[in-house]
């Protein structure tokens, strides 16, 4: 950081200044229009709140959300990782048919907005799944249980689940198109000859893939696949259209009932920012470290 | 040794690459124990006929039949033919996200479902056999090109082949790596494997060939023994490709 401070020359600066006069101009003008009046003192108390009847800290509006956002992420990713891996493969398959229903799926997924696949998703396949295994009456059976901590830990406010489930039903099928192209990539950075020296020893296309092939590629798409876990904690604000309470649904409740617009936009896009990046960061470094080895 | 049984029998073999055609009518006959020598110039269809061999590619017309099994497209019999015919490629195709042993041990215990101590002991003894016993746990990028060369081989015999196909196995070596993995191939002739080796390499030919075999245009031109191959082969094609390679 001070080496690249000291390369700056004068028409850096120059730039830096019109840069900082530019967006100090356009503040000033706002501020003067706007009348807003900020209450940032406030929005600690909606990240942490005090329990005044019980005496003790608790994650209020906005780190519930954000709690929320990191389960449905992993439970997201996880989901879209086999069935990415599936359809990659499916891609890669000798049997046309097979080609064809992978390729149709994402085609679709990828030439219709982010925001109708989630709609279709979700009235078309979550709900009536989430029907039909019952799931309602079996989460508010835990909810009312004594004992549920490890379940409110790892799935939230289980009165919510259904609500999580297809959040994390949705954004997997969404993301799988993706993952399923990263995927197919992998495989076929395999260079032939290992699928050939897999076969002359006598293994079936089930055994080339599973002992030969998948492993060197799922190895060669983990910084691909890093980058879609942060995309997809990007999209995960989608599916807060289906009233899953995640960190960007919980903003627009806060702002709905506070009306403290621009704070609480700008601690949400500030969780994002901190959180994408500096997962970003740590990919990047854990990709160099290997590489390195 | 010669006189025995034929274990690869070609019969009026096709092979068509779209219009390209890559095998024109070839016949041959390899008997058991016999070490066969096939060479010619590049694109002569050598590297395309013993990989029709384990269906690697598909003929498209004519019949072969290995150890009596006719090579047909049928995904169970052709994987149990795989079993029985080694085969060793010019880039060595080590798998490189496994140790050498795992290299050696993962066909028979994955194919032939061998158990692993039993898969590892055998593996140990082929390493022996190639000279690089020490090699045993490093990965297939640690070592060099002969000596991967030489594990892709130990590769091969684990799965206790009765033939042992090589596609040009020196190609891809740097020159004082060759002889290395020429003496592993000799002293694998010596055990009475029967062999049909791709090569260049003339001195291994002529220590080591059975039958020596002329290819060219996706023809066999010329199939005679070593001393009349290289002393007074019939066609003029033939001896013109001798001289060439042999200049030097």
């Amino acid at each position: 950081m001070t080496n690249s401070i000291k390369q700056l020359k004068w028409p850096d600066y120059l730039i830096l200044a019109i840069v900082i006069v530019f967006f100090g101009y356009i503040w000033i003008t706002i501020e003067g229009t706007l009348n807003y009046k900020w209450r940032w003192h406030l929005i600690p108390n909606y990240i942490v709140g005090w329990h005044t009847g019980r005496e003790e800290y608790f994650a209020n509006l906005l780190l519930q959300g954000l709690g929320a956002t990191f389960r449905i992420s992993i439970y997201a990713s996880i989901l879209a990782l086999i069935l990415g891996t599936l359809l990659g493969v499916a891609r890669c398959s000798s049997n046309l048919t097979i080609r064809m229903l992978a390729r149709t799926y994402l085609e679709f997924l990828r030439n219709i907005p982010p925001v109708v696949v989630v709609f279709i998703f979700f009235f078309f396949l979550s709900q009536q799944l989430i029907d039909a295994l019952n799931l309602e009456r079996w989460a508010r059976g835990i909810a009312r249980q004594e004992n549920n901590e490890i379940w409110v830990f790892f799935f939230g406010e289980m009165r919510r689940f259904p609500s999580l489930i297809s959040g994390v039903i949705v954004l997997a099928l969404f993301e799988s198109a993706f993952v399923g192209e990263i995927i197919r990539a992998g495989i076929q950075s395999i260079p032939k000859g290992q699928r050939e020296a897999a076969r002359s020893i006598g293994m079936n296309g089930l055994q080339e893939l599973r002992y030969i092939v998948l492993p060197q590629a799922l190895k060669k798409v983990v910084p691909p696949l890093a980058n879609q876990f942060i995309t997809l904690i990007k999209d995960s604000a989608i599916i807060s259209l289906i009233s899953v309470q995640e960190l960007t649904f919980k903003t627009v409740e806060l702002v709905a009932s506070s009306r403290m617009i621009f704070e609480a936009w700008i601690t949400t896009a500030a969780f994002y920012f901190i959180v994408c990046f500096s997962l970003s960061r740590v990919f990047a470094r854990l990709e160099r470290n290997s590489q390195n080895n | 040794m010669n006189q025995q049984t034929p274990i690869i029998e070609v019969a009026n073999i096709d092979k068509f690459y779209g219009n390209f055609h890559a095998l024109k009518d070839v016949d041959l006959t390899v008997r058991q124990g016999e070490k066969v020598v096939i060479c010619g110039p590049s694109g002569s269809g050598k590297s395309t006929l013993i990989r029709c061999f384990n269906g690697l590619e598909w003929h498209n017309s004519g019949r072969i039949v290995i150890d009596e099994i006719e090579v047909h497209q049928n995904a169970k019999r052709i994987r149990e033919l795989r079993q029985e015919v080694g085969m060793v490629f010019q880039q060595f195709n080590l798998f490189p996200h496994l140790t050498v042993l795992e290299n050696l041990t993962i066909g028979p215990m994955k194919v032939r479902k061998i158990a692993q101590a039993q898969a590892e002991e055998t593996a140990r003894g082929y390493l022996d056999r190639v000279h690089i016993p020490e090699q045993a746990d490093k990965y297939p990028a640690q070592l060099s090109g002969g000596q991967q060369q030489r594990v892709a081989i130990a590769r091969s015999l684990c799965m206790e082949p009765r033939i042992m196909l090589f596609d040009e196995p020196t190609s891809a070596l740097d020159p004082e790596m060759i002889n290395e993995v020429l003496d592993v191939m000799v002293e694998l002739a010596e055990t009475g494997m029967t062999m049909v080796v791709v090569t260049h390499e003339m001195g291994f030919a002529r220590k080591v060939a059975d039958t020596m075999v002329f290819m060219e245009e996706g023809r066999i031109v010329e199939v005679s023994p070593p001393n009349k191959f290289f002393t007074d082969p019939d066609s003029d094609r033939c001896r013109l490709f001798l001289n060439q390679i042999l200049e030097h």
